[in-house]
């Protein structure tokens, strides 16, 4: 057990340091200088200015030192919690405009994966081979998991929003209200989350459906579940067993696609003008605050990472056969 | 993308056969995948699809030459059957039906080229891990398994974010460069079952180096699947760049259909009622994804026996 994690741990830390490394990289690296397009910002700089603030900038930023202390000092404030400051929030630091963004996107995370998994595959396994379930839910799953989340979103809230009135169109609670412990508050805060929690739970539902559908057929034909109804097992229990088998994969799955579904939260933040580490990306691609978007994404990547720890440790949970493995038997 | 991966199993046992001798099983086995390819709705429907998408990324900027990005400075226009306004226009008057089309053209690009990369790349490191094994196999299990797990569209963030002039190649060659890592897996754990197998021993014993088993008697016995491959990584392409250029990291002076959605969403079209703005590329994405899709799990069951449903 101690190794099996131990490797997998061993496996995301080097992860990070690559991710880190990457991300501190490339403002290096990159054709172009950053500090360049800072100082063309400001327009009318005669040219003595402009060299003074430029190297002004690249005081601040540390960008004289040799490569090799830059990392160096990169690491050091990394570890810090020091994310740098950002030029969108007029000054604050980066970590504290993260922290107050993370708990809208993982309001809208957490439920959407957590029940478009459960609908998903419920019914993908309700569908395998059943010739009008399988033809109703199945084309609807393949257009689902082909839509652009962000256009669902935007479908959603013409139509929700704009045309039917159902939900409020944008922000995370209405702009006459100030965030207090109140029921009224409370209830026009799930008025915002529903309509971009839904476009994420669509989406995410077709891809699960037809996942475990493709899956339960793979299992009904396979040896174990002939061999089943050749002895005469009723369906209810063969289809019991192929589940429990097919569900694996889909828990690996769902590991796979942490990244896809982050980056789905992302656009359709930004769609609902959501406050959350969507709607921060945004900003900061607009107003080229290239320090947030490096907090965001590192931070991003260990959301991600943790997530995977959780998803192995889950699967160690409900796969006998590693249990076993792992105590040194044989399964 | 991923859910769907796992509907990709060994290869057939005919494909072995057809590879192997060229007389008649070989006839009979082409004959009947002819038969299977023709009789299966989901392949024959998607493929359609896609023809008629592609023939409008291909002939629409020919047949209706507007510059997808030319305003007019006329108010927006409804749909109509009128030359130049099928589509309708924008809010600053440009044709939608140019941008849709001139757009279309775009994803394809992205898709074939992205992907191509993307299964070049997963090809070379899964080819190479599951043949060679020992710490060759290490190493590139590792790199595979930290790509694996960064998210693909942070890092294009944080990359695109610095390019001050962005193309449809760039573009596509990024997302090529980070989607391979699970093509790799997959390929990987094919060619492990597949090693052990005679005919790689006989062909390793007749004196063939190292890639020419791999090129010669690997690849063709798992050709179906790289093919499957490719096709899901030429709709995730597809995905993955509308997604970075509706964060408004798409090509600078072009158009793709992400941009569309970027600028209708920007341009506030929703709250106008402009709906002809943003419904299109929605719907274009949806059309060749879906039939990408659709069309892998057509192939899926006309080369794998045990999933015909009969």
């Amino acid at each position: 057990m101690r190794r099996y994690f131990g490797r997998k741990l061993f496996t995301y830390l080097l992860t990070f340091f690559v991710a880190a490394t990457i991300d501190w990289m490339i403002p290096r690296f990159m054709p172009g200088d950053p500090v360049a397009v800072l100082v063309a910002k400001t327009n009318g700089l005669s040219p003595t200015a402009a060299r003074a603030m430029a190297n002004y900038y690249y005081n601040l930023f540390g960008l004289n030192q040799p490569l090799p202390v830059q990392y160096l000092n990169f690491w050091n404030s990394l570890l810090h919690g020091n994310l740098g400051l950002s030029i969108y929030g007029n000054g604050t630091p980066v970590i504290d405009m993260i922290w107050g963004a993370v708990p809208y996107t993982l309001a809208l995370l957490i439920p959407a994966i957590l029940l478009s998994w459960w609908a998903g595959n419920t019914f993908g396994a309700l569908a395998a081979r059943r010739k009008y379930l399988d033809n109703t839910i199945l084309p609807v799953g393949y257009i689902l998991t082909a839509t652009p989340y962000m256009w669902l979103a935007i479908v959603l809230s013409f139509v929700l929003a704009f045309s039917l009135r159902i939900f409020p169109m944008a922000g995370g609670y209405g702009f006459n209200l100030e965030p207090t412990l109140t029921w009224l508050f409370f209830t026009d805060l799930v008025a915002h989350w529903a309509l971009p929690f839904l476009s994420l739970f669509l989406v995410m539902f077709g891809g699960w459906a037809i996942g475990m559908r493709n899956m339960i057929i793979y299992e009904l034909e396979s040896d174990y579940s002939r061999y089943l109804a050749a002895l005469g097992a009723p369906q209810g229990l063969i289809r019991k067993y192929a589940f429990r088998n097919a569900m694996l994969p889909q828990i690996t799955g769902l590991a796979l696609q942490l990244g896809v579904i982050v980056a789905g939260a992302l656009v359709t933040e930004i769609v609902f003008s959501y406050p959350g580490l969507g709607h921060l990306v945004f900003a900061a691609i607009q107003n080229e605050d290239y320090f947030l978007l490096q907090g965001i994404f590192l931070f991003i990547i260990i959301g991600v990472l943790a997530a995977n720890f959780i998803v192995d440790i889950v699967y160690v949970m409900v796969d006998p056969r590693t249990r076993v493995a792992m105590r040194g038997g044989t399964a | 993308m991923t859910a769907a991966t796992g509907t990709l199993t060994e290869p057939s046992p005919a494909i072995d056969e057809a590879q192997k001798a060229p007389t008649p099983p070989a006839r009979r086995a082409r004959g009947e995948f002819l038969f299977f390819t023709l009789r299966s709705k989901k392949f024959l429907v998607s493929v359609t699809i896609l023809l008629v998408l592609i023939c409008i990324a291909v002939l629409g900027p020919i047949v209706d030459p507007t510059d997808p990005l030319a305003q007019t400075g006329l108010p927006e226009r409804h749909p109509s059957l009128e030359l130049g306004y099928w589509f309708g226009s924008t809010y600053f008057g440009e044709d939608v039906f140019a941008q849709f089309a001139n757009g279309l053209r775009a994803s394809f690009f992205v898709g074939l080229l992205g992907g191509g990369l993307a299964a070049l790349i997963g090809m070379v490191v899964g080819f190479v891990a599951g043949y060679r094994g020992g710490w060759i196999d290490e190493i590139l299990n590792m790199v595979t398994n930290v790509f694996l797990v960064i998210p693909t569209l942070a890092v294009l963030l944080v990359i695109t974010s610095y390019l001050q002039a962005r193309g449809v190649l760039f573009e596509a060659i990024f997302i090529g460069i980070t989607s391979w890592p699970w093509a790799a897996r997959a390929i990987r754990a094919q060619t492990f079952s597949l090693r052990s197998r005679e005919f790689i021993d006989l062909a390793k014993l007749s004196g063939r180096s190292g890639w020419k088993v791999i090129v010669f008697e690997i690849a063709p016995n798992m050709s179906s699947y790289l093919f499957l491959t490719y096709i899901l990584l030429f709709g995730g392409a597809i995905l993955i760049a509308a997604s970075l250029d509706f964060i408004g990291l798409g090509p600078t002076g072009g158009i793709s259909l992400g941009l569309m959605m970027y600028n209708a969403v920007t341009w506030a079209a929703p709250l106008l009622g402009i709906w002809w703005w943003f419904i299109p590329p929605g719907i274009g994405i949806i059309a060749t994804v879906g039939s990408l899709y659709v069309m892998n799990v057509g192939l899926d069951e006309i080369f794998n026996p045990k999933l015909r449903d009969i």
